[in-house]
C-alpha cells in the first residue's frame, strides 16, 4: 500500500484499508463527512428541568449561555471544514497534512512535511531550531524570515514560527524549501495547496470509446482510486491520494449527447474531475484502476422496466433521487469488431524530430495518419486515431487507451529525414518482464501478439515493394510497442530519395499510407484469428 | 603646502584608486569565467600503456547499419575502466570532423558500472542526450553501437541499462527506449536486423 502513516500526534491518519483519511476525535469524524457533502447538520440543544414560571433575568442568563453556545458550538463544528489541507504525493508516500494560519498566513510544520521523505530530526536551543534531514542540516531561527539550507541564505517569504518545539514555515515558499533541502525538483501548485516531488505525477485522457455508444473512457497513467460522488447531471471523481494532474485543457467536451463535457479542478489538496451527463452516471474500474468508464447507468440507458416490475409508464418517468453509486471492478466491454488503431507519433509540447525549420515530425505523423485513417475506412477498416489534433499524449497514455479498445493492429507512424523510403518496425522487447497468471508484464505485453506483429510488418513490406517504395523490416526499442497487446507496428516514415520535401507531398502520403492500408487489408484474416 | 594643494593631491590619488579598482575587477571577470568554462568541459585522463586491439561497432547514418571495425587503444587492465576507455574510444570517432554517425559536442560516457551478474550500466552525458539527433533509427542505431561494443569486447555482459547525467531517463531522444534494460542476445538480433534489411 504507498499511503503511509501521517505525523503522529496530530490526530489523523490514513486508514489504509479504506483509504479515507479519519480523524481520531469522534466528534471531528462524524462532522467532516456531513459537512464534506453540503449537508450541515444543527445539533439542537434541549436543556431538561426548565419551567415557564422563571423570572426574565434566568430566561436572559440562559439566552446567553445559548448565544455562547450556538456560537462556541458552530466555531467548534465549522472548524474541521475549513481546515486547510497540503497533499504531497513522492516516489516514497503520499500525504496530507493540515495547514495552519497565523496573522493570515498559511504555515506548515516543516518536521511533518518530511518526516515521511527520510530520516529527519530537529533540535531546539533557545528561539533556533536545527534540523537534520539525511544529512542536511537547515538552521531557522524564530521570528526570522531567513533560514540557513545548504550553507547559504534562504528567504522564506515570512516569519519563520517555533511553537512548542515545532517548526512552522510559510506555506507560500515550500516549494523552493524543499527544492533546496531535498536537492530535486518540487513542484507547488500553492493555490490548491499540491505538492508534487520529482515527476511524479498521473496523467489521463478522456474520449468518448468510439465502439460502444454513450461510453467516456478516462486512462490513467497509474492506478487510481477516487471518491465518487453522484448528483443529478454529473459525477464527481475526488482524488485526495493520487498526484493527478490537469490535461491540456481544464475543460474537455465531448461529440456526445448524453456526455457532452468534463472539466478539472484542484482544490484544498483535491484534484476533481467532474463528468457532466443529461442522465445518471457510473463508473466502472478496470485495467488495475488505471481505465475509468464512465456510462449511463443501466435504468438511464434502456429505461425498460424489468419482466414484473413497475408499469412502463412509471419506469419512464425521470427519477429525481440520484442512483446509488456503482463502482464494480469489472471487465471492460469488448467490442467485437475488426478496427484499426493509428497513433500519430509525438504532438503537442514533444516534436518529434525537426525535419525542417518549420516541420516538425508531430506534423507529418497527424498528416499521415489522417490519409491512413481514409485509406483505411475505404477498405472497410473501422479506425481510432489516438490523436486528431497538436495534444501531447504520454506513451502509457496510448498504449492504456489502445489497450482499453481492443483493436486487431495497432499502427504508430512516425517520420524521419534520415536515409530513404519506409521503415517498418516490430517491438524489441526488454529483459524481466515476468507474467503473473492472466496478467501480462507491462513492459512485455507485446510479447503473445509479436508474431503476428512480424506477419503484419511482412505484409506491409510487400505492398510497399509493389508500391516501388523502398523498405526494411526491423526491430525497435520503443515504447509503446512493447505495452500493446494486439498486432502492433511502426512505420517510420523517410523522403523517397529526392529530398526533405518530398516527405509531406500529398502524392506520397497517399502513396505510402494506401500501401500500409492494403497491407492490413491483405493479414486480415490472420488478424481475426490471432485475437 | 595649501589646503588647495591638499585637495587636488587626494582627488588624484583617490583617482587613481578607483581607476586601479576598476581595472583589477575588469581583469578578474575574464579569468573567473575562463576557469568556469574549464570546469564545464572536464577531459577524463588519457590512458597510458600498450595498445590492444579491440573491435568498435561503428553505425553508419546513409546506409542505416552497424559494422564492426579493429581499432587499437590503449586499455587499463581494471574491467569497469576496460569498458569506459571502449565506449570513450567509440564516442571519439563519432565526434570525428567526417563522422559516419555523427553525435553532439560534449558527448562522452561519463562511467560504466560494471554490476554483476552481467549487467553493465552505462552512464551518458548530458551534452549526447540532449543534443542527439530525434528518430527511430538514428537512436536505434547510437543505442546498438554502444551496447554491441561493449558485449563483443567484454564477454559475460549479458543486459545494458543506460543513464544520462546519472538519471534514469525515458528515451534517447524521443524515440529509442532508455527505461528498461536491454538484452544483449536481442540487440544482436537488432543489429542483424539491420543488416539483413540493407
Amino acid at each position: 500500500m504507498r499511503f503511509v502513516r501521517l505525523w503522529p500526534g496530530l490526530g489523523r491518519e490514513w486508514d489504509t484499508s479504506s483509504g479515507e483519511c479519519q480523524n481520531h476525535a469522534p466528534t471531528l469524524s462524524l462532522f467532516l463527512p456531513l459537512r464534506y457533502k453540503g449537508l450541515v447538520s444543527v445539533t439542537p440543544v434541549s436543556v431538561h428541568g426548565m419551567t415557564c414560571a422563571r423570572t426574565l433575568r434566568t430566561v436572559a442568563c440562559f439566552a446567553a449561555i445559548g448565544m455562547a453556545l450556538t456560537v462556541s458550538s458552530r466555531r467548534l463544528f465549522s472548524s474541521p471544514a475549513e481546515e486547510k489541507h497540503i497533499s504531497v504525493y513522492s516516489l516514497v508516500a503520499d500525504y496530507s497534512l493540515p495547514v495552519v494560519e497565523r496573522d493570515g498566513q498559511d504555515y506548515i510544520g516543516l518536521l511533518e512535511v518530511l518526516e515521511p521523505l527520510g530520516n529527519v530530526s530537529a533540535t531546539t536551543e533557545g528561539s533556533h531550531w536545527r534540523l537534520h534531514y539525511n544529512n542536511q542540516q537547515v538552521n531557522f531561527t524564530a521570528g526570522s524570515n531567513r533560514a540557513d539550507v545548504r550553507r547559504s541564505n534562504f528567504d522564506l517569504g515570512g516569519d519563520f514560527r517555533l511553537e512548542n518545539g515545532r517548526g512552522l514555515v510559510p506555506l507560500s515558499t515550500l516549494g523552493p524549501l524543499l527544492e533546496r533541502i531535498l536537492g530535486g525538483p518540487v513542484t507547488f501548485h500553492e493555490a490548491s495547496r499540491r505538492v508534487f516531488i520529482g515527476s511524479e505525477a498521473v496523467h489521463f485522457t478522456a474520449q468518448i470509446n468510439p465502439g460502444i455508444a454513450h461510453s467516456l473512457v478516462m486512462n490513467f497513467t497509474s492506478p487510481v482510486n477516487p471518491r465518487i460522488a453522484t448528483e443529478p447531471g454529473k459525477l464527481q471523481m475526488l482524488f485526495s491520494r493520487e498526484p493527478v494532474v490537469a490535461p491540456g485543457s481544464m475543460s474537455l467536451t465531448f461529440d456526445d449527447k448524453v456526455i457532452p463535457s468534463a472539466s478539472y479542478a484542484e482544490e484544498n489538496g483535491t484534484a476533481e474531475i467532474t463528468i457532466s451527463g443529461n442522465v445518471p452516471l457510473f463508473a466502472t474500474f478496470s485495467n488495475g484502476n488505471r481505465t475509468i468508464t464512465i456510462s449511463p447507468a443501466p435504468l438511464a440507458v434502456g429505461q425498460a422496466p424489468a419482466p414484473g416490475g413497475p408499469p412502463a409508464a412509471a419506469a419512464a418517468a425521470p427519477s429525481r433521487v440520484p442512483p446509488p453509486v456503482v463502482v464494480a471492478p469489472t471487465a471492460p466491454p469488448s467490442p467485437v469488431q475488426f478496427f484499426a488503431v493509428v497513433d500519430a507519433s509525438h504532438g503537442g509540447a514533444e516534436r518529434g524530430e525537426a525535419l525542417t525549420d518549420q516541420l516538425a515530425e508531430k506534423d507529418v505523423t497527424l498528416t499521415l495518419a489522417r490519409a491512413l485513417r481514409q485509406e483505411l475506412e475505404a477498405r472497410g477498416i473501422n479506425t481510432l486515431m489516438l490523436r486528431d489534433g497538436d495534444v501531447t499524449q504520454g506513451l502509457d497514455q496510448r498504449a492504456s487507451l489502445t489497450n482499453l479498445a481492443h483493436p486487431a493492429i495497432y499502427i504508430c507512424l512516425h517520420a524521419s529525414s534520415q536515409g530513404h523510403g519506409v521503415r517498418i518496425y516490430t517491438a524489441l522487447l526488454p529483459t524481466g518482464g515476468s507474467d503473473v497468471g492472466p496478467f501480462l508484464s507491462w513492459d512485455t505485453a507485446q510479447s503473445p501478439f509479436l508474431s503476428l506483429s512480424q506477419a503484419v510488418a511482412s505484409s506491409l513490406a510487400l505492398e510497399l515493394e509493389t508500391k516501388q517504395v523502398p523498405v526494411r523490416i526491423l526491430l525497435a526499442p520503443q515504447r509503446p510497442l512493447n505495452n500493446i497487446t494486439a498486432a502492433a507496428v511502426a512505420v517510420e516514415v523517410a523522403p523517397p530519395g529526392t529530398g526533405i520535401a518530398d516527405l509531406s507531398s500529398p502524392a506520397y502520403e497517399h502513396l505510402v499510407a494506401g500501401s500500409v492500408a492494403a497491407g492490413v487489408l491483405s493479414v486480415r484474416g490472420k488478424l481475426e484469428a490471432g485475437r | 603646502m595649501t589646503s588647495r594643494s591638499l585637495l587636488i593631491g587626494v582627488v588624484i590619488l583617490l583617482s587613481v584608486a578607483l581607476g586601479a579598482g576598476v581595472y583589477v575587477w575588469n581583469m578578474r571577470r575574464p579569468a573567473l569565467s575562463e576557469a568556469a568554462a574549464i570546469y564545464a568541459h572536464p577531459v577524463a585522463p588519457p590512458v597510458s600503456g600498450p595498445t590492444e586491439r579491440v573491435i568498435l561497432v561503428v553505425a553508419y547514418d546513409d546506409a542505416g547499419v552497424l559494422l564492426p571495425e579493429s581499432a587499437n587503444i590503449p586499455l587499463p587492465e581494471d574491467r569497469q575502466r576496460r569498458a569506459e576507455e571502449l565506449l570513450r574510444a567509440l564516442l571519439n570517432r563519432y565526434l570525428e570532423k567526417s563522422s559516419s554517425h555523427p553525435l553532439p559536442a560534449g558527448s562522452e560516457v561519463r562511467n560504466v558500472y560494471l554490476v554483476d551478474p552481467g549487467l553493465a550500466v552505462i552512464d551518458l552525458s548530458a551534452a549526447l542526450a540532449d543534443g542527439h539527433r530525434s528518430g527511430m533509427l538514428v537512436e536505434e542505431l547510437t543505442v546498438a553501437s554502444l551496447v554491441d561494443t561493449l558485449s563483443v569486447n567484454l564477454p559475460g555482459i549479458t543486459r545494458v541499462k543506460f543513464l544520462v547525467d546519472g538519471k534514469p531517463r525515458d528515451t534517447l531522444a524521443g524515440h529509442a527506449d532508455l527505461s528498461d534494460f536491454y538484452d544483449v542476445s536481442n540487440v544482436g538480433r537488432m543489429v542483424h536486423a539491420l543488416q539483413a534489411s540493407q
